[in-house]
């Protein structure tokens, strides 16, 4: 067993882990963060998205032990501060970007590691970045307009209905 | 303006909230004191005789509670299929027992045959390795390919079965001959061979399961990844456990999709709650992706033979097919109704076909069972009928727009009889193909054919149109064809002393956004608030009798029994005001929220009719139940009929043979719609699907059984950058005529008409390229597939 401390959401968390143990698992089991899912296992479908030190890992394929010190942040850190949706989250609702919510978690974090270095992406750029999170309920049609609109462009123009 | 809330607004999903904060609430999401972990221990030979299991050394593990075999299991019933087709010549389907776990043999990769319970997840994961390796099983050959299958009867998947053979069922086979004789005279006839490929519907929440036992009372709670609850709770209770129904509960709470395979009755829900019973404890098992793959009924898998028999100017005189359809190792519970009733009776599609005659013959093998996925047998009849026009188009030279204008039944002639036993009640097909004619710009094609010769590529255009069956009924017609359920469905509506409104449905939402659009159709209904509303669902504890959500039926099926229990609220309510307001019954009129007097000023709000339903002090007792609260049942008098035009554009490389969608067009009649956004959203889905289907999907098994395609890194599913912006429509609307709400379906359309558009692109495609000897391409249009068509 190791011990492993990270900031999670804000919030410092110490515990003793297996060295095997996956971060997905350490989030879910250990923390209770079960908002981030699992859906492969084999880090193709990006449920497990969460961001670590800002940056988009699929936490499925991580060993808990190696983001020991890092800053993790999970889709249950994505609400504005007043429990209300952020900017990405709003849009994924407004755009119908989803619709069993199981992919979801994983696709609004990529979708806010996404904006976070491209802040005006194209489409082309959100589908190619997208690539690595599955969705079998929408087609995508709504999850990339809801990317463009949370970028601040004019999704309706770019996708007709 | 477009409505802002009720009937007809794209109201936002108010389940979105939960999702997108992370607070959603998955089976696999609990966290229960006390808790276990089971593994399945799967075979990994295709066919094997199941020689000694040692449980030995795997009991002595650390953390080691229970191991499960199939011997534990031999006395408790088989999984069932729920419906019963016949053979042609009269004799019933194969049957053959479909155990908790297997015994005596495995029959396919995946088959479980033993379970191992323990107090984490790691420990029954490597304790279920030294089971595996402690097990002897004799590996037999494989029986895979469907056509050695029955032509081999030496090699049996199930020793008493001699021919792999399910059934062999004609449809209709009086209208045989005359379909024959149809054929003999006809002009023209053309044949193609074509292969729906077999898929892995991947919901991408993996099945999971829960049991949990109270020793106290005897009750048991099984949390599931189900589609329906109710049909679960009867399958694992009454049919194989032998647990009453009213001492289990089954709760599916939020399920990550279904698309048909979360329909089903699966082993694992025994197991976990004869394993509860046993330790006391809840028990709990998720399963990983590969054994998603391995173990959750697939898709499709027919092989088919389709001859149409036509005039020289397209007229279709007459449609005969013959088809093999793969049902793996065993029965799943719709397996026998997906080739058959759900594809047979599609063959006439949306035209006016005098005579078809359809042959399936149903083929055990060794490997995992087939169902229903999206679409269920109208998207393999949709395919074979809407390939076999354009292959017709091609050998007479005949425009495919305007022979399936010609082909398609006239507005003019609902109700329409088709010859393969079913009654459409309303439909205006020229009005979608007009729709899509216009949004897919057919008339600037040549343009950007040619802006895309400019790049080096292909372009090409294909047709579908395609009807669909939904919201399968009614009870006493599917019972006389072998259904061994109903189909009918439940709600109650329960008005709360303040106000409030619960909905408790039968239906189950697992992306649906049944919990928004079923509370705008009682806002409507009722003049209040859609935020008064609850939409209750997936809990036999607190949700009335109901079959859940398949096959396009909410909205049709349990919508109106919402809608109905609706209306009787209000009947009870007009009683209510009546004696309020010192009128007649007959005088008070419902609008706007209000009972009011007709004629005067007098009224009651909604509200004050419910406080006085639960504080009766003036009330009228003696002829009048207190309470708000109803419950409506609903059994369809017909299937509805949804119906569509699709349109798709592809860019093919001559060079690699990829195929790039560079548009997707679809009208559809859905009849009325309730929430514009999510019907869109679920085309959109559809859509994605049939694509993948069409380009990307294949379940692989090699000679021995082995699945090839386990994984998402060999198993390719759609992705982003695969598919565009697609195009939808919902604007042609002839609204059901025998439903109260009017609407038809539109959940799995998508998947249904858009196959034949693609591959009818690509092979337009290529014939415009001047490739006039390609005729067909299997799916998935692969690039190597496509190149070696040119190229071939």
């Amino acid at each position: 067993m190791t011990k492993v401390t990270m900031t999670v959401n804000g919030k410092t968390v110490s515990r003793e882990v297996e060295g095997r143990t996956l971060l997905s698992s350490f989030l879910r089991e250990g923390l209770g963060l079960t908002g981030t899912h699992v859906g492969c296992d084999t880090s193709q479908c990006g449920a497990c998205v969460v961001h670590v030190d800002g940056k988009a890992v699929k936490s499925c394929s991580t060993f808990a032990a190696d983001v020991d010190g890092a800053t993790v942040k999970t889709i249950e850190g994505m609400n504005n501060p007043d429990g209300s949706l952020s900017v990405v989250q709003q849009a994924f609702q407004d755009h119908h970007g989803l619709q069993c919510g199981f992919c979801t978690p994983g696709m609004v974090m990529s979708s806010a590691a996404l904006l976070a270095e491209n802040p005006k992406p194209t489409e082309a750029e959100i589908r190619h970045y997208l690539e690595g999170n599955i969705c079998r309920c929408t087609g995508y049609h709504n999850i990339v307009k809801a990317v463009l609109a949370a970028s601040g462009q004019d999704a309706a123009a770019l996708a007709a209905e | 303006m477009p409505k802002d809330h009720g009937i007809g607004a794209s109201s936002k999903r108010r389940e979105d909230v939960r999702f997108l904060s992370g607070r959603g609430y998955y089976t696999d999401d609990s966290a229960l004191a006390g808790q276990t972990y089971a593994v399945m221990v799967r075979s990994n030979v295709a066919h094997g005789r199941i020689k000694s299991i040692n449980t030995a050394n795997a009991a002595k593990m650390p953390g080691v509670l229970a191991i499960f075999t199939g011997e534990d299991f031999k006395d408790v019933g088989g999984n069932p299929a729920g419906w019963l087709i016949n053979s042609r010549d009269g004799t019933p389907m194969r049957e053959p027992k479909r155990p908790v776990l297997a015994h005596g043999k495995v029959r396919h990769v995946g088959d479980a045959y033993a379970a191992v319970i323990a107090e984490t997840y790691n420990q029954a994961k490597d304790a279920a390795q030294q089971l595996a390796d402690d097990s002897e099983i004799e590996e037999l050959p494989a029986i895979v390919d469907m056509k050695k299958a029955v032509a081999d009867a030496s090699n049996r998947v199930h020793d008493e079965i001699p021919d792999n053979l399910c059934f062999d069922w004609g449809w209709i086979e009086d209208n045989r001959a005359a379909v024959n004789a149809a054929f003999e005279k006809a002009p023209h006839i053309t044949t193609l061979e074509l292969v729906n490929n077999r898929l892995v519907p991947n919901a991408m929440e993996p099945r999971s399961s829960i049991g949990e036992y109270y020793p106290g009372t005897g009750d048991y709670k099984l949390t599931t990844t189900s589609q329906n609850p109710h049909l679960t709770r009867l399958l694992v209770g009454a049919f194989v456990l032998g647990i009453p129904e009213n001492k289990l509960t089954v709760v599916a709470p939020d399920v990550g999709g279904g698309f048909g395979s979360k329909i089903y009755h699966y082993g694992e829900e025994a197991v976990v709650l004869a394993a509860a019973k046993k330790l006391a404890r809840p028990v709990r098992w998720t399963a990983e992706r590969t054994e998603s793959f391995l173990s959750d009924a697939h898709g499709r898998d027919h092989v088919t033979r389709i001859e149409l028999a036509s005039t020289k100017d397209g007229e279709i005189l007459a449609i005969r097919t013959e088809t093999l359809a793969n049902v793996g190792a065993y029965l799943s519970n719709f397996s026998t109704a997906t080739p058959t009733f759900l594809h047979g009776t599609l063959m006439a599609g949306p035209y006016k076909v005098p005579h078809v005659y359809v042959n399936v013959k149903t083929v055990f093998t060794n490997t995992a069972p087939v169902d229903a996925y999206r679409g269920a047998g109208r998207p393999e009849a949709t395919f074979s009928l809407e390939r076999i026009i354009d292959k017709m188009c091609r050998e007479l030279n005949l425009d495919p727009f305007e022979v399936r204008r010609k082909n398609l039944i006239q507005p003019d002639q609902f109700p329409y009889t088709t010859p393969v036993g079913l009654v459409y009640d309303t439909g205006n097909y020229q009005a979608t193909l007009d729709k899509l004619i216009d949004l897919a710009d057919v008339a600037g094609f040549d343009k950007r054919a040619a802006a895309s010769k400019a790049k080096g590529k292909l372009r090409g255009m294909g047709l579908s149109t395609w009807i669909e069956a939904c919201g399968i009924a009614p009870s006493n017609l599917v019972g006389v064809l072998g259904s061994r359920v109903g189909l009918y469905d439940a709600a109650t509506v329960r008005v709360n002393a303040t106000g409030t409104i619960s909905v408790m449905t039968g239906a189950h939402s697992h992306g649906q956004g049944h919990e928004t659009v079923f509370a705008q159709v009682v806002a409507e209904k009722l003049g209040i608030a859609e935020s008064q509303i609850e939409i209750v669902h997936g809990d036999t504890s607190k949700i009335p009798f109901g079959m859940g959500s398949y096959g396009s039926r909410s909205l049709a099926v349990c919508g109106s029994a919402m809608s109905k229990a609706v209306d009787k609220i209000i009947a009870k309510g007009k009683k209510i005001a009546a004696h309020m307001l010192e009128a007649s019954e007959n005088d008070i009129v419902f609008a706007d929220g209000k009972f009011s007097v007709a004629g005067t000023d007098k009224a009651k709000t909604f509200g004050e009719i419910a406080f006085s339903a639960y504080v009766p002090h003036n009330y009228p007792l003696e002829t009048l139940e207190p309470g708000l609260e109803e419950t409506a049942f609903y059994d369809p008098a017909n299937f509805t009929y949804p119906a569509g035009a699709y349109l798709c554009e592809v860019e093919v490389d001559p060079e690699t043979g990829k195929v790039d969608i560079a548009s997707f067009t679809c009208a559809d009649d859905f009849g009325n719609v309730m929430n514009p956004m999510i019907v869109e959203g679920q085309v959109h889905g559809g859509v994605g699907q049939g694509i993948g289907q069409a380009l990307l999907e294949n379940t692989t098994y090699d000679e021995n059984g082995q699945l090839l395609t386990a994984s998402y890194m060999d198993y390719a599913m759609p992705r982003a950058d695969d598919v565009p912006f697609y195009t939808v429509d919902h604007s042609c609307i002839t609204p059901c005529t025998h439903n109260p709400l009017g609407v038809k379906g539109c959940g799995e359309a998508g998947a249904i008409g858009s196959p034949p558009a693609v591959v009818n692109a690509v092979i337009d495609a290529l014939h415009r390229g001047g490739m006039t000897h390609v005729k067909h391409i299997d799916m998935p249009v692969s690039p190597s597939r496509v190149w070696q068509a040119i190229n071939g």
